[in-house]
């Protein structure tokens, strides 16, 4: 395949995270701050992100599966995670932890579990997606193409 | 011979027959003379009352004398000595000396016991007339019982027809009637209907009689019970039973009173005019008659019946009216609960429709834009270019249809900002020139002297008034042209005869804008100027058919401009004589000094913005590593030297005067971001270059901002920060 396909394959694939929701305007910002001297700041960034969430979603796991939840502390974690997915523009992450604090508030176990649960999927379904990102970033970087700005 | 003795020789010889008989008398009235004073005595003992007792002595005294004078005499009858004489007459002269005191004595005691006897007899009287009246008493009591009696069963219970029925039952009883009927009125009003009857039980219950018959009149008109004929129709119930007489009949009226006739101030009494007939009857083979008692108590009972049969009444129409109250509570908390869901179901749906149809119309927009950028053969170019005006049109259509539900919601609230008016309707003149210029339409600004540069106010929403309001008056003008005034309100233009209610007073901290638009246009029909403001309502003659547009422009511009405390109105002067439309809205006077005291929007990019931070020393502080990042790379990509720390305490020991700029998270739960910056503030205070505290928060509420004041920020960034919010914030800084 070559560079120009592959470009346009990159193109079509992001568009289609923006519309699916995967991804919103912030993380076209993170696009913008990498240049020749950051040159790999958004795969550092997400990284960060990705590393960071899994601890969180532990965290959350744990907390949630004590005999006497401790609300407060399940929401702080909800609200840095909350603050990292927007940070790098993972809307639909942040949209679930929204929700999530909303039932922290209400203190509802059932909800608090259910949304667990969904943030994780939404969590691996973006990671997959920006995986599959960076890979097509990297074939065109190998392709000998100028990486895509 | 006889010796010469002192002895008295009786009168008569004494052997003579008579003489024995007198002394055989003497003997016994001597005796009887003894014993009476001493019956007397005994009997006296025995009673306690007595009044005169020493006149009893006195009697005493006399009567024993007395005997002892017969006694005495009974010596007289032979020969007797001188000293019997002596003895004799001292006895008879002490006798009638007590005799005649004792007959003195009498004279004034004998009226005494007179009268004794006279009050006697009045006292029997007296006590002969209490006992027939303490007979009317008892009866009355009686009565009463039997009053109270019936009225307790009467009231006992609620029901109109047991009440009726009762009554009858227990007057019967009472009152050991033959027959008890109730003869109530009909709905017209001119008949009396038997309704109930004690004892017949075949009688054609339904049987009716005309209201207006003398002997009713005569019973109506009298509150007292009536004694009427037992051949009266309403007495004729029961065959007559041939040779016995019938008894008497009585008949009293009963008051059906209704709720209207309660006046506070008079008791119903004449009021009613429906009155239902109750008639007595005593048992026909007895000569029992009507007592004033018993009619007494047929009066009361009827009065009784009356009040009970109200209370009833009463009590059915509130239970009436409470079922039907609480049915209606019912249906309206179930039209109340459906609205509600109603009301989270569309705003459900809005919230999602918010963004699901932005996002899609933002990327159709966003990728179209770039396509246009690239290599195009011009059909292309211009597929391309329909592409563009099509979803540009849809998308502000669906930016008002969201507009307007959230304006009818009321959850819309003006975007209150400082800006520049003129450059406002300059703006709207730049881009209604290139439409109005195709169609050769000529159009004019006028903006008053005194009209200020700068304003307060939601400049965005007044531009779209101002564009929709010169819009419509450019699509519906063929020829001529459009003028567009601009002033202040003063106060004699504010009160409009057209619009009383509205009130409008300018102050020093506020002016009303007052902007006309005339066009030469097609004008419209004064039916149809209501119309306008309404959505959807599209006026459809032909000239308008292909001008576009849903129809919810002036409907949201009535909407903007009544949030903005104004009226907007349209005159014209009928078909083909064009339009003028008219509206007023507040705006606020701006501070005279420091207008953009925070630069907490990213204004239009100002002339000279400094794109080049380089070397500037910036401090980060935010608790999630993730966030840090991307700041910081944010900054360094616009040149900065970037320190990043995690927590306040690390930021009040890095701190230093190199540090230009401190941009702090203030939406970290566990630090307290204020008062670090308080102690940045009394750290710094003592130099002079103290670095420039910067906020970066994700809550958009005004609480945040006045916080951020409070404690000496100096600009307040809303995440998520792009790159052009972060330059323009640090250059507005950076330039004081």
């Amino acid at each position: 395949m070559d560079v120009a396909q592959l470009k346009r394959q990159l193109f079509a694939y992001t568009a289609l995270l923006f519309h699916e929701g995967f991804l919103d305007e912030q993380f076209t910002q993170l696009q913008q701050l990498q240049d020749e001297n950051n040159p790999d700041f958004v795969v550092e960034v997400v990284s960060l992100f990705f590393d960071d969430s899994e601890r969180l979603l532990n965290e959350l796991a744990k907390a949630l599966d004590q005999q006497n939840i401790d609300f407060k502390k399940v929401d702080a974690h909800v609200h840095q995670l909350k603050g990292s997915s927007s940070s790098i523009g993972a809307q639909r992450v942040q949209r679930v932890c929204i929700a999530f604090r909303n039932y922290c508030q209400d203190k509802n176990v059932e909800g608090c579990l259910k949304c667990l649960q969904q943030v994780k999927h939404e969590f691996s379904l973006v990671k997959n997606k920006l995986e599959t990102l960076f890979n097509l970033e990297k074939q065109i970087l190998a392709a000998g193409g100028s990486p895509p700005t | 011979m006889m010796e010469s003795c002192n002895c008295i020789e009786p009168q008569w010889p004494a052997d003579e027959l008579l003489m024995k008989y007198q002394y055989i008398s003497d003997f016994f009235i001597a005796l009887a003379y003894f014993s009476i004073p001493l019956e007397l005595i005994y009997f006296v003992k025995k009673s306690s009352v007595f009044p005169y007792r020493w006149v009893l002595v006195q009697f005493g005294a006399f009567i024993v004398l007395c005997g002892a004078t017969h006694l005495i005499n009974l010596w007289t009858f032979t020969m007797h000595t001188r000293t019997v004489a002596v003895v004799m007459t001292t006895a008879k002269v002490l006798t009638a000396a007590v005799s005649c005191a004792t007959a003195l004595m009498l004279v004034h005691i004998i009226p005494d016991l007179l009268s004794v006897k006279t009050r006697e007899l009045f006292l029997k009287n007296k006590a002969a007339e209490l006992d027939r009246e303490m007979g009317l008493i008892r009866t009355q009591e009686e009565t009463g019982r039997h009053v109270r009696m019936l009225t307790h069963e009467i009231r006992s219970t609620l029901d109109r027809h047991t009440i009726l029925k009762t009554t009858l039952v227990e007057l019967g009883r009472t009152l050991a009637l033959e027959e008890c009927a109730l003869w109530m009125p009909t709905r017209s009003g001119l008949e009396l209907q038997l309704s109930y009857t004690l004892r017949q039980q075949q009688n054609p219950v339904g049987y009716t009689v005309p209201i207006h018959l003398p002997v009713i009149n005569q019973v109506f008109s009298s509150n007292c019970a009536v004694k009427i004929s037992p051949n009266s129709p309403v007495a004729r119930i029961r065959p007559l039973a041939g040779k016995y007489i019938p008894g008497e009949v009585v008949a009293v009226r009963v008051p059906l009173l209704h709720l209207s006739n309660f006046q506070i101030n008079d008791w119903p009494e004449l009021s009613t005019k429906r009155y239902a007939l109750m008639v007595l009857m005593l048992p026909s083979d007895s000569a029992r008659q009507w007592h004033v008692h018993e009619l007494e108590l047929v009066e009361v009972v009827a009065d009784q019946v009356a009040v009970a049969l109200s209370h009833a009444a009463i009590l059915e129409e509130s239970m009436r009216a409470r079922d039907l109250l609480m049915e209606q509570n019912v249906a309206l908390d179930l039209a109340r609960r459906e609205a509600e869901t109603a009301i989270r179901a569309r705003n459900d749906f809005l919230a999602v429709m918010n963004h699901e149809m932005r996002t899609p119309m933002h990327a159709i927009i966003a990728l179209s834009s770039l396509l246009q950028e690239t290599e195009l053969t011009p059909e292309q170019r211009l597929m391309v270019e329909t592409i563009m005006k099509s979803s540009n049109l849809l998308a502000t259509l669906i930016n008002d249809v969201l507009d307007l539900s959230r304006l009818e919601d009321g959850s819309f609230q003006l975007n209150i900002v400082t800006f520049n008016l003129h450059a406002v309707f300059r703006e709207v003149l730049n881009l209604i020139k290139p439409v109005a210029s195709v169609k050769k339409l000529l159009i004019t600004l006028n903006l008053a002297p005194d009209l200020p540069e700068y304003a307060v106010g939601d400049e965005k929403r007044l531009m779209q008034v101002i564009l929709n309001v010169v819009g419509n008056a450019v699509k519906f003008s063929k020829e001529g042209g459009i003028s567009i005034t601009a002033f202040v309100a003063k106060a004699e233009y504010l009160r409009d005869v057209r619009t009383p209610e509205f009130f409008p007073v300018p102050s020093d901290t506020h002016f009303y804008l007052r902007v006309q638009v005339k066009d030469s246009g097609s004008g419209i029909n004064h039916q149809d100027i209501p119309k306008l403001f309404t959505k959807f309502a599209h006026n459809q003659s032909l000239a308008t058919r292909n001008s576009g547009g849903s129809g919810l422009g002036l409907a949201i511009c009535k909407r903007f401009v009544a949030l903005m405390d104004g009226h907007i109105w349209i005159e014209s002067e009928g078909l083909g004589k064009g339009c003028t439309a008219t509206f007023i809205v507040k705006l606020g006077i701006p501070e005279k000094l420091n207008e953009s005291k925070f630069p907490a929007l990213p204004k239009v990019p100002a002339n000279h913005i400094q794109a080049n931070f380089s070397g500037l020393k910036v401090l980060v502080m935010d608790d999630n590593g993730v966030s840090r990042a991307v700041t910081k790379g944010l900054l360094v990509h616009l040149g900065c030297d970037v320190t990043t720390v995690s927590s306040g305490d690390e930021l009040l020991r890095v701190v230093s005067q190199e540090h230009k700029v401190v941009l702090m998270d203030v939406c970290t739960p566990d630090i307290d971001s204020y008062e670090v910056a308080v102690q940045i503030h009394r750290l710094c205070s003592k130099h002079h270059e103290r670095p420039l505290l910067v906020a970066l928060t994700g809550s958009t509420d005004k609480l945040t901002k006045e916080n951020c004041m409070r404690v000496g920020m100096d600009g307040v960034i809303q995440k998520p920060v792009s790159l052009d919010k972060m330059r323009n914030v640090l250059s507005e800084l950076l330039e004081r």
